[in-house]
This record gives C-alpha cells, structure tokens and sequence, in this order.
C-alpha cells in the first residue's frame, strides 16, 4: 500500500521537480519568474499540440513510430517553453519591466492560452466528445522497463515510471553540480548575487540572464508535458497544471534554492498534496469533505515553515539570491 | 624621444541626461610606474572619467589611447584585457563567495587552471607585494580593509598594470591607510600605473608622484607633487580661495538641554557598544563626538533618536528649554519622543538609507518629515514643494529639477537635501552623523557653516567626525568614544590632536573617572 502511495506521489513529484529545477536556474540570475505556472501550462499545451498534431494528422496508426511520437511532443513543449523564457527575458532583461508584475502577466497568459487552445483541439477531432486523448503518445511515454512489473514493491516504487521522470532527476543532479562546481555556474549565481560586481568582473550579465531564465523555462515546461502523457495519460485537462506550477514556485523556497534537496523535496509536496485523495480512496478513514482543502494546504504551510525558520537562523546560504527581483542596468548610478 | 604615457585622455566628454555633464573635454596623461592623484571637489566628474577607463561608462565624445594605442572599452572585460583594473568605492564583491571564488568570478578557466593553481598564483601575488588573504574567508565575515585587500589582490590576478582606486582611504583606520600605501608603493616599483581618486589632500601629497586636478567635469592641470602644497592644491580644486579656518563663535546662555547617564547599549550578539555612557549636551554649543570608526557613535545618535533600545538604568533626559521640564528619552518610539514635543533633528550617516528614500523626489523628502501636519486626509504638497525649492536655492543643490530622484544627486548634494531638511524643522537638538563624510570642500564648508546657525540660534548640536583637525576646529568640547567607553571629553579650544588621537586609542581602566570637562549652567 505504501509503494502505490509513493508512486502517486512521484507521478505529481516529477513535474514539481521539473518546474522547481527550471525556476532554481532562473532564480539564480537574479530573475524571479512568477510565471511558471503558465510556462507549464504552456509546455504541457504545446506537447499535446505536437502529439496531436502527429496522430491526427501527419500519420496513421500504420505508419506511426514510437521515435516521432516522443520526439514532436518534445520538441513542441520545448519551443513553447522557450518562447515563453524569451517574452520574459525580453520584458525583464532587456525592457527592465517589474518581473513580478511580468511573472504574474505570463501565468495568466500561459493559463488562458492552454485553456483555449485545448478547447480548440478538441472540437477539430469532430468526436462530439469532451475532451480528447493522445493516446500513441502517452502510451511511449509512459512506457517502463518490461521487468518492472516483476519486482514487486521496488518495481512499483522506482522503475515503474517513463523516461521523462528519470530524465527529471538528472536533470536536477546535474543542476546541481552544474551550480555547485563548475565556472560557469559560478559565473551565474555571481549574476543572481550581484549583477554589478558580476558585470565588473567581465561576466555578460545579460547573456547570463536570458539563458538561465530560458533554460530554466524550458526545464520548467517539461513538467507540463509530464502531467499530460503520465500522470494525466494523455487527456488534455489545464484545471490542474496551474496550481501545480504554484506548487513548484513554493517548493523553490523550500528547498533552499538547491537542486539537490529539490528531489527529496518534490517527492514529499508530492505526497502531500495527494494525501486527502490516497486516504479517502482507501477508505482508511473516513474524511469529511472539509478536511480535503485543508490537506491540500500542507505543502504551503511547510514553505511557510520553513521560510521562518530561515529568517531565524540566518544563515546567508539559505537566503534567496541577493538581487533577486531586481532589474540591472549598467550605468544605473 | 618622446616617453609613451600608460593612459592617455583626449577631449574626453560626458553628460548624463541633457543636463548634468560630468566630463567636459578632458585631455590628460598617466605616466607608466606612478602614482597618479585624482583630485577633485565632489561632482567634479573623477569617478565618472574613470569609469570610462574602466568599462563602466562609455563615453560620449574623445578617445582613450592605452600605451600610445586608440581604445574602444566597450565593457568591465574589454578594461581587463587591457590591464586596466579598477577597486571601486563599493567594493564589487559577491559577498557569499569566499576570497577564492570572487577571484575565480569571471575568468576563463583555460588561463586560471583549477582551484590549486589559483591559490598558488595568488599566493604569490601577496608574497610579492605584501598582502595578506584568507581565501576561505567568506566576503561577509570580512572587515573593509580586507575586503579592499581581495579586491586590489583580485586585479593584481588579472594581470592588471594600471590600477584605479576610488577613495581608498575613506574607510581605513590609519594605520590600515600606511599599509595601503607601503603595498602602493611596492606595486609601484614593479612598474604599475596607479591613479588615486581621493578627497584628502594630506594623502595626495604622501603617496602621489603627481597630481592631476578637475573641477566641474574640467581639466584644470597636472602638477608634481612635491612642488604642491594643500593651500595650492585646495586653490586649483576649488577655483576662489576658499577660507580654511572654520568660524567658532563662543557658547553664550548654555542651558543643559539633553542629560545621558550610565547609558548602556548591547548589539544582537550581546556585546556592549555603548558601555555606561553619560553626558550632556547643552543648549548653543556643538559637541564633538570622537573615536575609531564603530565604537558606538552610531548607537549613541540612534539611543537619543529612539531607534536603539538600551539597557535598564540608563537614562536620557530632555530638558525643555521653556519650561525646564525633564522627560525621559529611553523606551519611546520616534513619534512618542516627537508628541513630547522634542524637536530632534538627525542627520544620519547612511544618508540614503536612513536619511532620506533614494526614488523619491526633493519635495517627497521634504514630507517625510511633515506628512502628519494638517488636519486633512490628503497630504499638502505645496509647502514641502516651497521647502525644496528654498533649499535648492539657498544650499546651492545642483540638480536637474526638484522633481529628480534624490539618488541620482551626488553625494555632497544628497546631504545637502537633507541637512536642509532637518534644519528647517527648526530643531532643540541636532545630531549630525559624519555629516562631511566624501563631500567636497565647499560642500563641507556649507555644511559646518549650517551647523554654526543652528548653534547660535541655540540648539544643541552633536557632531559626530571622523577629521580630528575639523572636529578641533568645529566643535566647543569634544567627547571621545573608544571601544563603547567614554574616554574623555575634551575642550576644543585648548585641546590638542595628540589629546584626542591617544583617548581614542587607549581605554581608560574601569573605575578610573574619565576626565571631563563640562559647563556649569548659566541661567
């Protein structure tokens, strides 16, 4: 029972994970990009545009192939994120607008945006039905190693994910290591701590700013495409994209801006943001139905926990980036 | 043969926005192993021409020529690979990293090799001028000069050859300056360009070869240092003969107006700053506070303001000067001692962080201080107008309008904004926090010009300084602080620099009485 709570947990986890490590790279340059919920809701919308697009479209069930069916999904929500990363690089970096009101502008966007086109893509199947699945694509997605299923409780609990949620946690390790140890991470907190020392020293701050924030908005959206092909199994729905992103904005703060912590730390929001449902699913105990919003709230009230208990102990490394929030303008006196 | 300069200038132009210009036509040469004084009143463009060398500022008009070839420095990295490196006034330090890795910033890993080969090479970059390091040491456990020693250290690794400091002294004790100034020197026998942008003209002619002098953005000349001397420096800065001897008038009707006693003071980490302090200040005089940099003037000031929470058993009291009545200080808020009807004013030494709000303009400055008056729900605008204008006028502040961020002033014209504004709140007492603190000269002159008025009109003023010779010559009795403890206070008229230096310097015993001179009321 525990194994097949933890996997559920892991299928929201991922794409917590995904948006956290994107929002971490960007939040190292010193931009606080606040729209990652809608970054996501764009990843997930484009993949499932490129998904559909290739089902329906550009082939048939006979000339179909699992290499395509991965790689146009992934592709389009790569793009979509990318773009996404540029507006916001565009409007912060190089227009100096505030990057909460932008953030914020770009969540709203990203939201509506998915919610349209989503509605769109339904209606072009001519199905009548209500909502529309990629089914080849997902299925490739959410394939697992063919053993898994023989393994019991450890199958359940580690190998019975697709590539992407593998890829998610490479990707933060290597975040890490990439913050942590190399030159050019370095280089890049150095930007998020001080952009003026930064700049002084050599570093092009603004080079260092667009492709942190775009990377990490391209990371960030892959969570998107994550809850459309597995967790969501390819039907297209945004109501639950949006808070996720939310979720993955707290998780940043939660785990310290490392990468690292961010994997344990995605696993445990993820746990708790489904509790009520794993609980009243298995009848264990019997749950009012006021208690299931209240359960939902735990992941924010551990960031504001740990938010506390930051600013009490007060130490400079588990602070947010100096100039977090802060536009940079070179002959600013 | 003529010799090849290391920089040379030429008619090197500047203006932010359509008004102010900072560099107007600037022509000038820094020979290759000097030290090069920079000396300018404040606003008179230094910081900004070399700003231009160093890739922070691009200018508008004139070319810059680096060992005898034309330059384009387009960036902070196009002044570095051409040797010029610059130790800003804010250091440009990441404070979370430690030494090593402020060195690192930036660099291409091909030319520095890994971390070992980094701390070998500037090991032997301080064995070699005399610097000393701890490159584990995080910047934000460091004190000032060791930050200025990793930043200078830092350029030296980036193979700079010509060297810009940006008032390197302002924050030195004097005994970390002669250090500077031994490590100059050798940077200087290893053939180094060094250009010293300073205020302090004693300082200009012990350490400099030559001097180069501006004043408002303009070129005035380039002299040798031992033919100058601090009356004709200060002629050539300032233009007109400026009177050195600052104006004294007696204390007539001393009246106590403010009594400290055994006032005690504990930072954060429960340390005393303020170690059972008493005085009084009386009404019609200035007292000098005295003493290294951080040995409590600052939570002295801000005790009497009602910004420090002290300790139990001490006291500050308020001597009305009507009624004589005495109300205690300690343990209200600001606008308690405000509704008591003391009128303090308080010239803090972080202008723009306590002092006044940096985006906002002149007139919103000047409502800080009177948003409460009135009796209607909106605020009434055209009095601080009228105030901001009056202190534009009469403090001479240059600024392209009143309705111009009071940041992008310089210095000198920020403290003029603001002494402007505390001063027309007509005080009983005025604190002043460095007040002269980087401001030119003239600037300083206006300044202990303003606190003379308010003295006459019989305010109790507080001067806390930094320049003994200014604080000697300013100040009627001057007390002096050392490790928290007062020391001593002296009489400025008959009291010498020795005096002072040795009672900031040495802590007197506990229980041994300070010497204290005071005034006995005169009715």
């Amino acid at each position: 029972m525990f194994a097949t709570f933890f996997h559920r947990a892991v299928l929201t986890a991922i794409s917590l994970l995904f948006g956290c490590t994107g929002e971490i790279i960007t939040e190292k340059s010193g931009n606080l990009n606040l729209g990652v919920p809608g970054v996501m809701c764009v990843g997930g919308i484009s993949g499932f545009t490129g998904a559909f697009l290739y089902e329906f479209f550009w082939s048939t069930p006979e000339t179909a192939n699992w290499f395509l069916a991965i790689m146009i999904p992934l592709i389009f929500c790569l793009l979509g994120s990318l773009i996404m990363g540029l507006i916001y690089s565009f409007l912060t970096t190089t227009l100096r607008a505030n990057q909460n009101v932008t953030g914020l502008a770009l969540t709203i966007l990203g939201a509506g945006l998915s919610d349209f086109l989503g509605g769109y893509l339904v209606k072009q199947t001519n199905s009548g039905g209500a909502f529309v699945s990629i089914s080849l694509s997902s299925k490739y997605y959410m394939a697992t190693l063919p053993f898994a299923n023989d393994l019991g409780w450890f199958g359940e609990m580690f190998l019975s994910y697709g590539f992407l949620a593998y890829v998610a946690i490479i990707i933060a390790v290597i975040a890490a290591i990439f913050l942590k140890r190399t030159r050019t991470g370095l280089n890049l907190r150095a930007v998020g701590e001080n952009p003026a020392t930064a700049d002084a020293n050599g570093i092009n701050v603004i080079k260092y700013k667009y492709f942190a924030t775009c990377i990490g908005c391209m990371i960030s959206g892959l969570g998107g495409l994550f809850y459309v092909m597995n967790k969501a199994s390819g039907v297209w729905s945004s109501d639950n994209l949006e808070p996720l992103g939310w979720l993955a904005v707290a998780l940043v703060i939660f785990t310290v801006w490392k990468p690292n912590l961010a994997i344990p730390g995605a696993i445990i929001f993820g746990g708790l943001s489904i509790l009520s449902y794993h609980i009243s699913a298995n009848n264990a105990i019997s749950l009012p139905l006021e208690a299931k919003p209240l359960l939902e709230m735990t992941p924010y009230i551990v960031t504001v926990v740990v938010l506390i208990f930051n600013s009490l102990r007060k130490k400079r490394e588990s602070q947010p980036p100096e100039a977090l929030g802060l536009a940079y303008f070179r002959e600013d006196r | 043969m003529e010799k090849i300069p290391a920089v040379r200038f030429e008619h090197i132009t500047k203006a932010f926005g359509s008004k102010v210009v900072a560099n107007k036509d600037v022509t000038m040469d820094i020979e290759k192993g000097e030290i090069m004084a920079l000396l300018g009143e404040n606003g008179s463009g230094k910081t900004t021409l070399m700003n231009m060398l160093s890739g922070i500022y691009r200018q508008d008009e004139g070319q810059i020529y680096i060992n005898g070839e034309e330059v384009h420095i387009n960036s902070p990295k196009d002044a570095y690979d051409l040797g010029v490196g610059m130790i800003h006034q804010h250091f440009k330090l990441v404070d979370l990293f430690n030494a090593a890795e402020n060195i690192a910033l930036g660099m291409d890993k091909k030319v520095t090799g890994n971390a070992k080969k980094i701390e070998k090479d500037v090991r032997e970059i301080c064995d070699r001028y005399g610097f000393e390091l701890d490159l584990k040491k995080k910047v934000y456990n460091m004190s000032v000069s060791e930050k200025q020693v990793l930043e200078i250290v830092k350029t030296l690794y980036r193979g700079a050859s010509i060297l810009i400091l940006d008032e390197p002294t302002a924050v030195l004790t004097p005994q970390e300056t002669d250090k500077l100034f031994s490590v100059l020197r050798n940077m200087k026998a290893d053939g180094k360009s060094i250009i010293i942008i300073t205020h302090k003209l004693n300082e200009v002619l012990a350490i400099s070869d030559r001097v180069a002098i501006l004043r408002k953005g303009e070129y005035i000349d380039t002299v040798l240092t031992k033919e100058a001397s601090v009356q004709s420096l200060t002629d050539m800065m300032v233009g007109a003969k400026v009177e050195l001897d600052i104006e004294r008038p007696d204390v007539k009707h001393k009246t106590r107006r403010l009594s400290i006693n055994h006032l005690t003071i504990l930072d954060k980490y429960g340390v005393k700053v303020i170690d059972d302090v008493s005085l009084d200040a009386y009404s019609g005089e200035i007292l000098g506070i005295a003493g290294i940099s951080g040995s409590g003037q600052k939570q002295l000031l801000e005790a009497v303001a009602g910004l420090q929470p002290a300790e139990k058993d001490s006291s500050i009291k308020y001597i009305d000067p009507e009624t004589r009545e005495e109300s205690q200080l300690i343990g209200k808020s600001v606008s308690e001692i405000k509704k008591l009807g003391v009128s303090l004013a308080f010239v803090p030494e972080d202008r723009l962080g306590m002092g006044l709000v940096g985006n906002m303009d002149m007139t919103d400055n000047m409502m800080l201080r009177s948003y409460k008056n009135g009796h209607n729900i909106f605020t009434d605008r055209k009095t601080p107008h009228d105030l901001a204008e009056k202190v534009k006028e009469e403090l001479e502040v240059v600024t392209p309008g009143i309705s111009t961020p009071v940041r992008k002033l310089s210095g000198g014209n920020v403290q003029k904004v603001l002494v402007g504004r505390e001063i027309a709140t007509e005080p009983t007492v005025m604190m002043a926090a460095y007040a002269v603190r980087g401001l030119d000269i003239n600037t300083s002159y206006t300044i202990y010009r303003l606190l003379n008025e308010q003295k006459k009109k019989g305010v109790a003023v507080i001067y806390v300084g930094e320049d003994l010779d200014v604080l000697l010559a300013l100040c009627d009795r001057i007390a002096v602080l050392c490790g928290g403890r007062l020391n001593g206070i002296l009489d400025g008229r008959t009291a010498t620099k020795e005096e002072v230096g040795y009672l900031m310097t040495k802590l007197i015993d506990y229980g041994q009485e300070a010497e204290t001179y005071d005034y006995h009321e005169e009715a």
